[in-house]
């Protein structure tokens, strides 16, 4: 870890103004991943802007029945919410599927959005990494790569996006709002919001230098019966081998996102329309040009095998 | 006290305190914070310097250049050590690779500098500061391919010492050939690491040329030894001391960087330096359970009964390592006129591998209990009375040899009426709960027990006191208490007259923590020192010592009675002896015995498998305290589990490491892994084991389990997996297909 320095600020527009104007700066939210990556140099930032005690951390009603999450509300909190509970229940899993009770109650909802990945060689400083260390090549690509991507990836980089919420926020089409050190602000899709690999897999997201989350909205509850399933070798704390986040409607039409198979949430809205006709016909053409390793192609197959365990609850549930 | 006759009626027989469940007397300084374990002996050592392990950026070949400008100029940094600076070191005699290395480099994370600075974070921020170039060589790290040319080896890993490389009784391929239902499968089994809770650690201190170390370890003589001859000085100039470890599983049996790299940095700074190492340096650092690939062959009569057993191992270790004995229960678990048994041992660039919990029976019992089960399946037998069938009450390779105590078909029988067994469908693949496909599976246990050599001293202070010293080791496995209770019942004396000091140097040398020897060892001699302090009490006294009884504090003989503090009045009694095991384990075959029951649900859309429940019936001799033992065989069935399902260091066979070397990577049991576990001890005691006649539990506790898992699992799915750890996507595309 080296030297930093450590700041509080008085307003959102301060934090932008401050990361943006000091070299090496980056924001602390609730520093579990963050920190993490300090220890171990792979981030090193000279700087640390802390936006606890800004005022992000409210859950409030929007003017046209959605929900705008604070991007300081605690993983623990926002699960918790009787809101969310009721009305984005995919939401609510996946926060409970991810992490620990500890980390929940320290990582926040802006943060979750900005974890890094897990892939082993990406935390391995020895080995080289695109995304560690841009041009420095991918130690993954034909190593080690159970856990990694099999759709969306590059050349470059074959590491998937860690998050269990932001399956879910994909699923239920958030909006990432945000506000730059000049006090612009953007609301910007969650589609949009991460990136694929391509050839800078070190740029992730959609945000620009100094950029800060504010707030996670959610537009007006769409109904439904909400899933989240998280396929993983133990029963907890443990990432994703592959996750399913679905809202399925009565008539048997919804939506699907996947988590453990790509850079970013995956879901193909065309692939959706399929879902009356069953897992086998939406994974086919929501894992369509998927390119898996030897290690990871049981993916494809374990994809369809667990949309079809949401899609079978989803129809006992009508019943 | 020398152990060469089966013990006769003694005072522990009396089984006043041993025998009972007890709390674990250092259990209140364990849970307030209280008990320093290797690295928070800050009140013994004040102004210790910090020390940060550098491990090598590759896996084989050499350093090219070492540039240590930046990081000697970053603040706080008080020295760097490399091996240019250690100089000449000696070699380990436990140790199969050099713990530090350079300019050669053995294997990836090897050891290669220890920075050294005023804090944690200076040291570490330094330590990514030094600039390290490599040559690198090719190495080998694909077992399978090396196994292709590999020697057969002995079990030291020598070719013609130790036992023979090939092991055979009868007509092993005659047999087989004959026999109408037979079996000839492949079982793989991963690289495994201890993970043990408490990384290794260690404070080391000079007072002049004489070398003080705080660490973690389960050998204090081992350690003390090992660490002389490595920085060529006499053992006498070092002292050991490990009184609390948090855990070890075999990875703190043997010296390691940490307590080398410390002693070097405070020889170099003359200041006490502390090193724990981080935990994503310790698995490619350390040592590993090594990785198997295993060939069963089996072939029996319809009738079940064993007629040609084969059971062939190959793993891989560094240049002058040894082999996983995987084949060692396979020689004495079952009957069968004709068997085979081989060991392999390629040379790999890989960390080198070495003991971890149930060395050779764990890996070994995960693939001959899944073949016993498919066995029966061939037969159409019950694996229950497949092997009831094939019990044997003698070594099955020297008949004239039988087991001192062997309650194998018991525990079956237990384990099987406890289980509710008869409920399990024979036929896989046909019980549902749900989304879950239900599945019960079962596996013996098996594991030798030894009589180590174990020495201690007892003293009787004038105030009463009993002050028990011996260098044996409490991992976390109850080592104070069962001292204490032997004390106790041996001096007739409450438990808190007793004072247990543990784990130093300066201490009687110890069996120490280790195949599942600790617990009997190192109680019998206490039990010894005690026998020595009797007489002596009963001669300070007066008494005649041969019908002297100790017992509520009062010593007692014929219708004569003192109390024992008397004896002490004139001055402090001490007695030192040690148990020294004889030729009893050649006369007879000493080995601890065991079932393992398990209920899973594999989840029929994804493959996903969970534990339900489990249940171990254990065979054990005299079991010294129930609660503790208990603890010993609960972690160790959810170790089993963590092998059997999750557990898998895996090589990078291009680059030569253990990729996933940190704990989110490599996965073991989380508590909701585990729901329901049941342990039931058969009551029993062995008067050829030694005077507690009492044997080792905490690695029976992990043969088999593995097994028993797959098995279950194979009863859910109708999958047979035999390469470990089974995780879904190895019977996925076998599950029943979806509606």
């Amino acid at each position: 870890m080296r030297e930093f320095a450590y700041e509080r600020v008085a307003s959102l527009q301060d934090a932008a103004a401050k990361a943006a104007s000091t070299p090496g700066a980056k924001f602390i939210a609730g520093g579990t991943n963050l920190v993490d990556l300090m220890k171990l140099e792979i981030e090193t930032p000279t700087h640390l802007i802390d936006l606890n005690r800004l005022g992000l951390d409210k859950i409030e009603e929007t003017d046209d029945g959605g929900l705008r999450i604070g991007a300081m509300v605690s993983n623990t909190d926002l699960a918790a919410d009787l809101r969310v509970r009721k009305d984005y229940g995919a939401l609510s899993r996946a926060l409970l599927a991810g992490a620990s009770g500890q980390l929940r109650n320290k990582a926040s909802t802006g943060g979750n959005l900005l974890q890094r990945t897990r892939c082993p060689y990406f935390y391995d400083t020895n080995q080289p990494c695109n995304k560690r260390v841009p041009k420095s090549g991918c130690a993954a690509i034909g190593g080690y790569s159970r856990q990694l991507a099999i759709i969306g990836s590059s050349d470059s980089c074959i590491a998937t996006h860690p998050s269990d919420m932001a399956v879910a926020l994909r699923v239920l089409d958030a909006v990432v709002e945000t506000v730059n050190s000049q006090g612009r602000t953007r609301a910007i899709p969650i589609a949009d919001f991460h990136r694929l690999p391509g050839d800078t897999p070190d740029n992730e997201t959609a945000l620009e230098p100094g950029e800060l989350i504010t707030a996670v909205t959610l537009p007006r509850p769409i109904g439904g019966v909400h899933h989240y399933e998280k396929v993983r070798d133990r029963a907890s704390y443990a990432f994703a081998v592959v996750s399913v986040a679905a809202v399925i409607q009565r008539d048997g039409t919804g939506r699907v996102a996947l988590g453990g198979v790509a850079h970013k949430p995956w879901r193909i809205e065309s692939a959706e329309a399929l879902l009356p006709n069953g897992a086998s016909a939406v994974v086919a053409q929501l894992l369509a040009g998927a390119k898996p390793a030897r290690d990871n192609a049981f993916k494809l197959l374990l994809v369809e095998r667990t949309l079809a365990a949401v899609i079978a609850q989803a129809r006992a549930h009508e019943v | 006290m020398k152990f060469d006759t089966p013990a006769g009626h003694n005072p522990i027989d009396r089984m006043a305190v041993v025998g009972h469940p007890h709390d674990r007397i250092e259990g209140p300084l364990k849970t307030t914070g209280a008990a320093a374990y290797a690295a928070e002996h800050h009140h013994e050592v004040e102004n210790s310097a910090y020390g940060y392990i550098i491990g090598s950026a590759i896996a084989k070949g050499h350093i090219a250049s070492l540039d240590l400008s930046a990081a000697r100029s970053a603040p706080g940094v008080l020295a760097i050590v490399t091996a240019q600076e250690a100089g000449k070191l000696g070699k380990s005699k436990h140790n199969t690779v050099k713990l530090l290395g350079g300019p050669q480099i053995d294997h990836y994370h090897q050891a290669i500098a220890v920075v050294v600075a005023e804090t944690f974070e200076q040291a570490r921020a330094a330590a990514n500061l030094v600039l390290v170039e490599y040559t690198c060589e090719t190495g080998s790290y694909d077992l399978a391919e090396a196994l292709k040319s590999a020697p057969y080896v002995d079990s030291d890993g020598k070719q013609g010492k130790g036992a023979p490389s090939v092991c055979r009784f009868g007509d092993f391929e005659a047999a087989f050939d004959a026999a109408p239902v037979k079996l000839d499968a492949i079982y793989t089994t991963p690289d495994q690491s201890h993970m043990m809770m408490e990384p290794f650690a260690t404070i080391a201190l000079w007072r002049g040329d004489e070398l003080m170390v705080w660490t973690a370890t389960q050998m204090i003589d081992w350690g003390r030894t090992d660490l002389a001859k490595t920085l060529n000085i006499p053992q006498q100039k070092v002292r050991l001391i490990s009184p609390y470890v948090g855990g070890g599983f075999g990875g703190k049996l043997f010296l390691r960087a940490d307590a080398v790299m410390a002693a070097l940095g405070a020889r170099a700074v003359k200041r006490p330096v502390k090193i724990a190492m981080p935990r994503p340096l310790i698995p490619n650092n350390s040592t590993h359970r090594p990785a198997t690939i295993q060939r069963i062959r089996i072939g029996a009569n319809r009738d079940g009964a064993i007629t040609a057993m084969a059971h062939e191992s190959g793993s891989g270790d560094q240049p002058d390592g040894e082999p996983e004995l995987a084949v060692n229960q396979s020689k004495l678990l079952y009957a069968g006129a004709n068997r085979l048994t081989s060991m392999r041992l390629a040379v790999l660039d890989l960390p080198e591998g070495n003991a971890m919990r149930a060395p050779g029976e764990a890996p070994g019992m995960m693939a001959l209990e899944i073949a016993i089960d498919e066995m029966a399946e061939k037969l159409g037998m019950d694996p229950i009375l497949f092997r009831v069938k094939n019990d044997t009450p003698v070594d099955p390779h020297e008949p004239q040899r039988r087991f001192s105590q062997r309650n194998l078909v018991r525990c079956l029988e237990e384990g099987a009426e406890r289980f509710d067994w008869r409920k399990r469908n024979p036929q896989p693949g046909q019980t549902r709960d749900g989304r879950w496909l239900i599945g019960l599976g079962m596996a013996a246990a098996f594991r030798n027990s030894m009589l180590i050599s174990s020495g201690a001293r007892v003293r009787l202070k004038p105030d009463g006191l009993i002050i028990v010293e011996t260098d044996m080791t409490d991992i976390g496995t109850g080592s104070y208490t069962i001292i204490a209770q032997t004390a106790v019942e041996m001096m007739g004396v409450p438990l808190t007259q007793v004072q247990v000091k543990l784990a130093d140097s300066n201490f009687p040398v110890s069996s120490g923590s280790g195949g599942q020897f600790g617990a009997a060892s190192s109680t019998s001699g206490v039990y010894a020192a005690c026998v020595k302090l009797r007489e002596s009490v009963a001669q300070r006294l007066g008494f005649n010592v041969y019908d002297t009884t100790f017992a509520d504090g009062m010593v007692t003989s014929g219708n004569r009675s003192a109390a024992l503090i008397d004896a002490a009045r004139a001055g402090e009694l001490s007695e030192e002896d040690a148990i020294e095991p004889g030729d009893l384990e050649e006369t007879y075959q000493i080995s601890t015995f065991g079932s393992h029951f398990v209920e899973v649900g594999v989840d029929a859309y994804t493959g996903v498998v969970r534990v339900r429940r489990m249940l171990a019936v254990c065979d054990a001799g005299r079991i010294l305290n129930p609660k503790s033992a208990r603890s010993q065989v609960i972690g160790a069935m959810t170790m089993g589990v963590g092998g059997a399902l999750m557990e898998d260091l895996v090589v990078d066979k291009r680059r030569g490491f253990f990729v996933n070397h940190d704990l989110a990577g490599y996965e073991v049991p989380v508590h909701l892994d585990i729901p329901h576990q049941e342990v039931v001890f058969l009551d029993g005691a062995d008067d050829k084991a030694n005077p507690m006649k009492a044997k080792g539990i905490g690695e029976l506790g992990i043969c088999g389990v593995g097994a028993a898992v797959a098995n279950a699992v194979y009863n859910a799915t109708g999958v047979r997996v035999r390469d470990y750890p089974i995780t879904l996507d190895k019977h996925l595309d076998g599950l029943p297909a979806l509606i």
